[in-house]
């Protein structure tokens, strides 16, 4: 494959989840940030983070693969 | 209205920089016109089979299936469990051997290799026009929304999202648009999942929903578990929300739509064209059924979700829009019972968050011919976003949703400038000129589809009624194609007067039968009576499930009575493109979980266990 789809998708992901993580650590708290009493900035964004590092996990891999 | 913060617009840029980024990074891959249309048939098979359901995951996919959700309730998870899968399986079994291998670069150009060069040109003339169309329809939903919920321009918004669209693939072209569709197929996901979540937790769970949506049935005069249950009432049409009974549902969404859809439309059959094999071809539908058969969870459960959320616990409690709030008395739907210790409102109180149409003579809201208030729909989904999520998640949820109605225009800009430069530019304008001739044609096909698309949707705005009447012109057009395609893939003895004349005359006979029925409810003129009403059925649904099976019959009849009055073709000259005279396909994949057949068995196996667990 030309460019590895899972490397673009990663990097978003990985890049979307930070910052929403982020926003919603320094956001804890503040009032209209958690409906129905979760920290869905937080938590969303850890999941969206763990997504990319994962997709760009699996693209190195098949790079090593690939190259090996 | 609602306000964007930073965070909302960063996410928005973030995704907008990747999607023109990958196409920049694949512009130096496309050399050639077969780069450029079919990505040089490399592509592997996840990658286009989640292009394949995300090209479909387009404003009638997203908003569409939401706003049915309010209104049919778990009825609309048809179109997947009985309508695309199996149309999906069908397709990647028993069809795409002849799409992929007879080496025909589009759908049109298998129907000029099967049957002749005018039912070629009627179906290339028809799918381009209808394209471009719908492609602009979404453009103006999309503009129209985004104006709503966030008053932001509705020239802005369809300029921008369509300079973006046009950049990413005119450079990469369909490579770029079915990366871009990947990339748009998991943020439609991720957008989406945090809504279900939220709003199932905010009623107390499937048991919750199930409880204050039989309020709602109770009230419109059907059984408690007419919103929740989705075979349970299907035996009479006057028992459901849906007002189709089993065998109008089975054959006309089932068979007739849904194979018509995803077995000859070009818009999904290319991704699949684009595949690195034969088997990957063939996988690519059956791929993209699984993750399908979930989507009405992540699509359709949000809707019903909008008819009964009315928790303070979200973060915006008073919806702010320029609607009316919620039907008056008499609505069409209203709301759910309460239940003990909830803080559901009172009955008369509104149909939970999705408000109500307005009449633009009277401002007030619009009534239908029965004096019932008519409720907007399709801003379900679109209101559950800004009522649930806070900054930030926001930003993620309306990117999803740019992201579905940009993925539906690409995959309908892709489809036309092929169709256009191989079709009808290649074909009738100029044939014979050198392949970078036409790789510079697909180019320019593409920014005047573009422009095409965006004209279309002024006309969508000028008009009120312009929408209605090409999704009905769409459909009498689908409906037949099914019967040609069947017959001509099936039945070698098919010709091709038999299959142009069969097109014709199902296209008439389905404007007949509209023309001569009205749904219950509706005024004479687009919504069909315009020949004299003679019959009139409980739903539009249920009218244009009828239509698609008498246009489909009559096409299907008189293929085969003109055939059989016709010359066929000598049997040398239909290997490759027709069952019986062309060898079976060879598995190249070495697991039995990536060959076509086994999977398809999962799938269906799958799709009937979800068909009972919600029966």
């Amino acid at each position: 494959m030309r460019l590895d789809l899972r490397t673009p998708l990663g990097a978003l992901f990985g890049m979307v989840g930070a910052l929403l993580a982020a926003y919603g650590a320094a956001t804890l708290g503040q009032p209209g940030t958690a409906p129905t009493g979760i920290p869905i900035d937080l938590v969303w964004g850890l999941v969206l983070l763990g997504f990319g590092l994962a997709m760009l996990a699996l693209a190195r891999r098949a790079r090593r693969d690939s190259a090996a | 209205m609602t306000t964007l913060r930073w965070i909302d617009y960063a996410v928005m840029l973030a995704y907008f920089a990747f999607v023109i980024g990958i196409g920049a990074a694949l512009r130096r891959y496309v050399r050639t016109s077969e780069d450029f249309f079919l990505s040089g048939r490399s592509i592997p098979a996840w990658v286009t089979g989640l292009a394949f359901i995300s090209a479909n995951l387009g404003a009638q996919e997203v908003i569409g299936m939401g706003a049915s959700g309010a209104k049919y309730g778990i009825a609309t998870s048809h179109f997947y469990w009985v309508g695309a899968i199996p149309a999906m399986v069908f397709v990647g079994l028993f069809m795409m051997p002849f799409y992929y291998g007879s080496r025909a670069r589009s759908v049109p150009e298998y129907l000029k290799l099967r049957f002749d060069e005018k039912t070629r040109g009627l179906n290339a003339i028809s799918f381009a026009t209808m394209t471009v169309f719908s492609s602009g329809i979404s453009l103006y939903a999309m503009g129209k929304l985004l104006n709503l919920l966030l008053g932001w321009s509705f020239d802005a918004s369809i300029l921008v999202a369509a300079g973006i669209v046009l950049a990413y693939i005119f450079l990469g072209g369909l490579t770029s648009a079915i990366y871009n569709e990947v990339l748009q197929f998991f943020l439609i996901v991720f957008g989406f999942a945090p809504l279900v979540f939220l709003g199932l937790r905010d009623i107390g769970g499937w048991a919750g929903l199930t409880q204050r949506l039989a309020g709602v049935a109770a009230v419109n005069g059907y059984a408690p578990g007419a919103y929740t249950r989705s075979w349970a009432f299907m035996g009479h049409a006057s028992q459901n929300p849906v007002g189709v009974e089993w065998f109008g549902l089975v054959m006309g969404l089932g068979f007739v739509l849904s194979f018509g859809y995803w077995c000859t439309d070009f818009l999904v059959v290319q991704r699949a064209m684009a595949a690195n094999s034969m088997t990957a071809a063939r996988r690519t539908p059956l791929i993209a059924a699984l993750p399908k058969m979930l989507f009405p969870f992540l699509v359709i459960i949000p809707g019903m979700l909008a008819m009964v959320v009315t928790s303070t616990s979200a973060v915006r409690p008073a919806i702010a829009s320029t609607h009316a709030t919620g039907p008056a008395p008499g609505a069409l739907v209203a709301p759910a019972a309460p239940a003990a210790g909830s803080d559901a409102p009172a009955p008369g109180a509104g149909g939970g968050i999705v408000p109500a149409k307005l009449d633009p003579r009277t401002g007030g809201p619009l009534r239908d011919a029965r004096g019932r208030v008519v409720l907007d729909y399709d801003l379900a989904t679109p209101m559950m976003l800004v009522h649930f999520f806070p900054a930030g998640l926001l930003g993620l949820g309306l990117t999803a949703l740019l992201a579905s109605f940009m993925s539906g225009m690409a995959g309908n800009v892709t489809a036309f400038n092929t169709v256009w430069t191989y079709d009808l530019y290649q074909s009738y304008v100029r044939p014979g000129a050198p392949d970078a001739h036409y790789l510079a044609m697909g180019r320019l096909a593409t920014v005047f589809g573009v422009a095409i698309s965006v004209a279309a949707a002024y006309v969508a705005a000028s008009f009120n009624n312009i929408m209605d009447f090409l999704q009905l012109v769409f459909a009498f057009v689908n409906a037949p194609l099914f019967a040609t395609f069947a017959l001509g893939m099936f039945w070698r003895r098919a010709t091709g007067h038999g299959a142009f004349a069969g097109l014709g005359a199902g296209t008439l006979a389905a404007a007949a039968h509209h023309g001569l029925s009205l749904p219950a409810g509706a005024a004479v003129g687009v919504k069909g009576g315009y020949l004299g009403v003679v019959t009139t059925y409980p739903s539009e649904l249920a009218q244009t499930f009828w239509t698609a099976i008498l246009a489909w019959v009559t096409c299907f009849v008189v293929t085969i009575v003109v055939s059989l009055a016709t010359r066929p073709r000598p049997a040398d000259e239909l290997r490759g493109l027709v069952y019986g005279l062309t060898p079976k396909p060879e598995d190249a994949a070495r697991r039995w979980y990536e060959r076509p057949a086994p999977l398809a068995m999962i799938v269906l196996t799958l799709t009937v266990l979800l068909n009972l667990v919600f029966f």
